[in-house]
């Protein structure tokens, strides 16, 4: 530790660090434009400039310069004041005074530091210089005149994203960012480079001259098109969902959003389902919510629980999971599956189906072995912490799948379930001191999927990775939901394929479209509770109209098992309403009403029934305790894996309904590649 | 590509480093620690481009050589693009088969170099800056100083500098690449290398002896 006086404030701060840090402890504001605490230091604004005393007389870059014991510095005299009011129009001097035409307007570095440290004219009369727009796909609009060439976009896409696409070439008045020969980006982390951006150069396409940043009602929330439950606000007006930003969560996404999440919203506006539908003579008309629920109660009067059943989707809130579960008793039936892919996962206790290492925790391993997983595709903010650790730690990463490039250097064991028994990776994995495992969906929704489970753990126990004060078993998840139903026991009774093959007589999939529904017999009664027109409701002889992620209060449960609470955004649109509600609505229509009226008595309920609800927000993390593995139930096949997620922009119902997504997809089949803009 | 640069030129599909390249390539690349490969790009985009002014008659670097470059030393290909475009000696377009590289740098100029300037423009029939010639032998480049200010004004063709130009001789020079002789670099004068103009003023007893 080093002490500092930052404008006779006295700090102790690490040795090694900056002098910007150390301005920062002292509660002192710099303004910066090319710093970022998470990317290499560049050094190229000069907007950070600061007075050293008994150093050399000139202004100091300060995210640049380390810190010294006794170092004194201002932050505020005059020269530095007037250094920071040179840099400032020296950066406006090529600016373009365009703010009023400018996405980035009201929330802009530039214009806020413009107006903080800069002067209050230009003496600029000479031509501005003007660059031509890049096209880096349908995510990322350019507006290349104004790039201050910060170069923060290009260390993002280097050092986070691990996609080495974006650079500047040529050099002094002629130097411009981009990809030089014309490419969509190909990361999956491509948004972030919107948030990073310093000025109006980088925006969003699909949000471009939709609003201004001060119109929006900001709510915090949880995002559920991926199990990572990244935190995001969502910005809406009106009955409209805007646009979705990350929120800073160091144990989740850091300040990062995957692109799925940041751009589907746009498929919460289509393709919705905004009232009852009954189905008369083969073919579905609009109903009443009365005439919706006299059709079910009809159909289930006088049929016996155990030949009704429940599926939920993986977009389902613990608190309707459990609103249907307790629905379900009540009717006598056990029948609930939410395994729609099938995946072997074992509820028997939790660390069999939890990526126990914690995402935050994949920093303090030293190696990993993933099984039939591509996280770049399933879980990109994951990937992206494996990629840290590997640039910090070198953790030595091995899979066993099929190679893909997943943005760091992979060992690609082979892609067959035998290599579980026996690969070259188990001698560095014994080695380490902090080995882990990831399985992912592709390893276990196959018929094997149990055996493969087991031997994972078995792996798991052999190499170290079952510790007392360290849990290196993972299982990552693509369902933001299944994590929450398997705690609250929404796999009992009839699985799923015994369900389809005519098991029950009455099904009702709470969102479930990710299943085959073709293979739902013929003559079962299916109710579809959703809020997209998707398979489901397609199949459906009753639809009952549900709410978006955007539009209930809800709680969901990450990969990791972490119990975080979603914000009703906006109102689900038309008739439709909070699922929960639909649920106790029915409850009531049926003479089984369930015993709360409120969110906050079902809450009551799901830490009544499982006491991880209680803790929100914080993890605990735990060692393994018991090396006792999950139940094997058959041999391992021979067959190898297959990934769980084909196309990264469209696995579920929302991201299926944005036309942005569908924008990606057709871009990442067919990447545009020509000679030179 | 630079918004500044015309691209009325086709970018080839591929590119390959031939035999000859290929020696000088690990000869370059063994220079480096392993792992440290990537500090051969300046020494293999240079052999690029002057193997494509071998076979095809015009030394420039095409986008297919960089993405081969990059191959080879395992750097992804924007990181090269960046070095190519940063070097103005890398021509990023097909370039006559005489670049003509024009120092304007103060020295120069004020020794006369926009005479040279003239008189390239009125024999080539070139107009602008980075242009080629109808005939396709000759590009007109505008350099900063090449560093042999006291032999001003300079014209570079491709790698050899011609010195104390002035337009009679540029002329003469330009006419004779045009009937393709290529007269012996060096000064114009017939002075020895940067000796001072009309024989040496110092160091005069050794001639004496």
């Amino acid at each position: 530790m080093v002490k500092v006086t930052v404008d006779g404030i006295d700090v102790e701060i690490p040795a090694g660090s900056n002098v910007l840090q150390a301005c920062e402890a002292a509660g002192k504001e710099i303004p910066r434009f090319c710093y970022h605490e998470r990317l290499s230091v560049a050094g190229n604004c000069r907007m950070c400039l600061v007075e050293i005393e008994k150093a050399p007389p000139k202004p100091f870059a300060s995210c640049a310069y380390p810190v010294a014991d006794g170092m004194v510095v201002h932050t505020d005299s005059p020269m530095v004041r007037k250094a920071r009011r040179g840099v400032m129009e020296f950066l406006l001097i090529n600016h373009p005074l365009d703010c009023p035409i400018c996405d980035q307007g009201g929330e802009c570095d530039l214009q806020d530091q413009a107006v903080g440290y800069g002067d209050d004219h230009s003496r600029y009369l000479e031509p501005k210089r003007a660059v031509t727009d890049k096209n880096l796909g349908p995510l990322v609009k350019t507006v290349m005149t104004r790039c201050i060439q910060c170069t923060r976009c290009i260390r993002f896409s280097t050092e986070i994203a691990g996609v080495s696409e974006l650079g500047a070439t040529a050099r002094g008045e002629t130097m411009e960012i981009g990809t030089y020969v014309e490419k969509a980006l190909s990361s999956e982390l491509s948004g972030n480079l919107i948030d990073i951006c310093p000025v109006g150069a980088l925006t969003s396409k699909p949000y471009a001259f939709v609003a201004r940043p001060w119109e929006l009602k900001k709510t915090d929330s949880v995002d559920v098109l991926d199990a990572v439950g990244a935190n995001i606000r969502v910005d809406s007006r009106g009955p409209d969902v805007l646009r979705v930003l990350p929120r800073l969560n160091e144990d989740v996404n850091e300040e990062w959003l995957a692109d799925k999440s940041r751009f589907a919203v746009d498929g919460l506006k289509r393709r919705r389902l905004d009232s009852c539908w009954v189905r008369r003579d083969g073919k579905l008309a609009r109903a009443s919510w009365q005439e919706g629920f006299d059709a079910i109660a009809a159909k289930m009067a006088g049929m016996a629980g155990d030949r009704m059943g429940a599926i939920a989707g993986d977009l389902a809130d613990a608190e309707s999971m459990l609103a249907l579960k307790d629905l379900f008793a009540a009717l006598g039936s056990t029948n609930l599956d939410c395994r729609q892919d099938g995946a072997a996962l074992d509820a028997s206790r939790r660390d069999f189906y939890s990526f126990n290492t914690s995402i935050a925790g994949i920093e303090e391993a030293d190696a990993i072995l993933l099984i039939g997983t591509n996280p770049r595709r399933e879980a990109p903010l994951l990937n992206a912490r494996i990629r840290k650790a590997i640039v910090a730690n070198r953790t030595k990463v091995a899979a066993i799948g099929v190679p893909a490039d997943l943005t760091y250097k992979v060992e690609w064991l082979g892609d067959t379930p035998a290599l579980l028994a026996d690969n070259s990776f188990i001698a560095t994995l014994k080695a380490a001191k902090r080995p882990m495992l990831i399985i992912g969906q592709g390893a276990l929704r196959r018929a094997d999927g149990a055996a493969i489970l087991a031997a994972a753990w078995k792996l798991a126990a052999e190499t170290g990775m079952l510790t007392a004060d360290w849990h290196g078993f993972n299982v990552l998840h693509t369902a933001a939901s299944r994590i929450g139903a398997l705690d609250l026991g929404f796999a009992t009774g009839k699985t799923l394929d015994k369900m389809l093959g005519g098991g029950v007589d009455l099904l009702w999939l709470l969102g479930a479209d990710e299943f085959d529904t073709t293979k739902i017999g013929a003559s079962t009664f299916v109710v579809y509770q959703g809020h997209h027109g998707d398979a489901g409701a397609a199949r459906a002889d009753v639809i009952l109209p549900g709410a978006a992620y955007t539009e209930k209060d809800g709680t969901y449960v990450n990969t990791e098992g972490r119990v975080q609470r979603g914000q009703l955004a906006v109102f689900p649109p038309g008739e439709a309403r909070e699922d929960w509600k639909i649920i106790r609505a029915f409850s009531g229509i049926i003479g089984k009403t369930l015993p709360y009226d409120t969110i906050d008595a079902l809450r009551t309920r799901l830490e009544q029934v499982n006491p991880v609800f209680a803790r929100v927000d914080i993890l605990p993390r735990f060692g393994c305790t018991d090396p006792a593995g999950p139940a094997a139930g058959g041999v391992v096949g021979t067959a190898p894996f297959t990934p769980a997620v084909a196309n990264y922009y469209m696995t579920d119902s929302i991201s299926r309904a944005s036309p942005t997504m569908a924008e990606c997809t057709a871009a990442a089949a067919a990447p545009v590649q020509m000679a030179a803009e | 590509m630079a918004a500044h640069q015309k691209q009325d030129f086709i970018q080839p599909a591929s590119f390959a480093f031939d035999a000859d390249s290929m020696v000088q390539v690990d000869k370059h690349i063994a220079k480096y620690p392993a792992g440290r490969q990537a500090s051969a790009v300046l020494p293999l985009l240079d052999l690029a481009q002057r193997q494509m002014g071998r076979i095809t008659g015009s030394a420039w670097v095409s986008i297919a050589a960089m993405d081969e470059i990059g191959r080879i030393l395992d750097m992804p290909p924007i990181r090269v693009y960046e070095v190519a475009t940063f070097y103005l000696m890398f021509n990023m377009a097909p370039v006559g088969k005489f670049h003509l590289q024009l120092c304007t740098t103060t020295p120069c100029w004020l020794r006369g170099s926009d005479d040279i300037v003239q008189a390239c423009r009125d024999v080539t029939g070139i107009k602008g800056w980075k242009e080629n010639s109808a005939d396709g032998l000759f590009t007109m480049t505008e350099v900063e100083c090449v560093g042999a200010c006291v032999n001003a004004p300079i014209l570079q063709v491709n790698d050899d500098f011609y010195e104390d130009m002035d337009s009679e001789r540029t002329k003469a020079l330009l006419e004779s690449l045009k009937r393709g002789v290529v007269p012996k670099f060096g000064s114009m004068t017939g002075r020895q290398t940067s000796a001072p103009d009309g024989g040496p003023t110092t160091l005069l007893f050794e001639k004496a002896e």
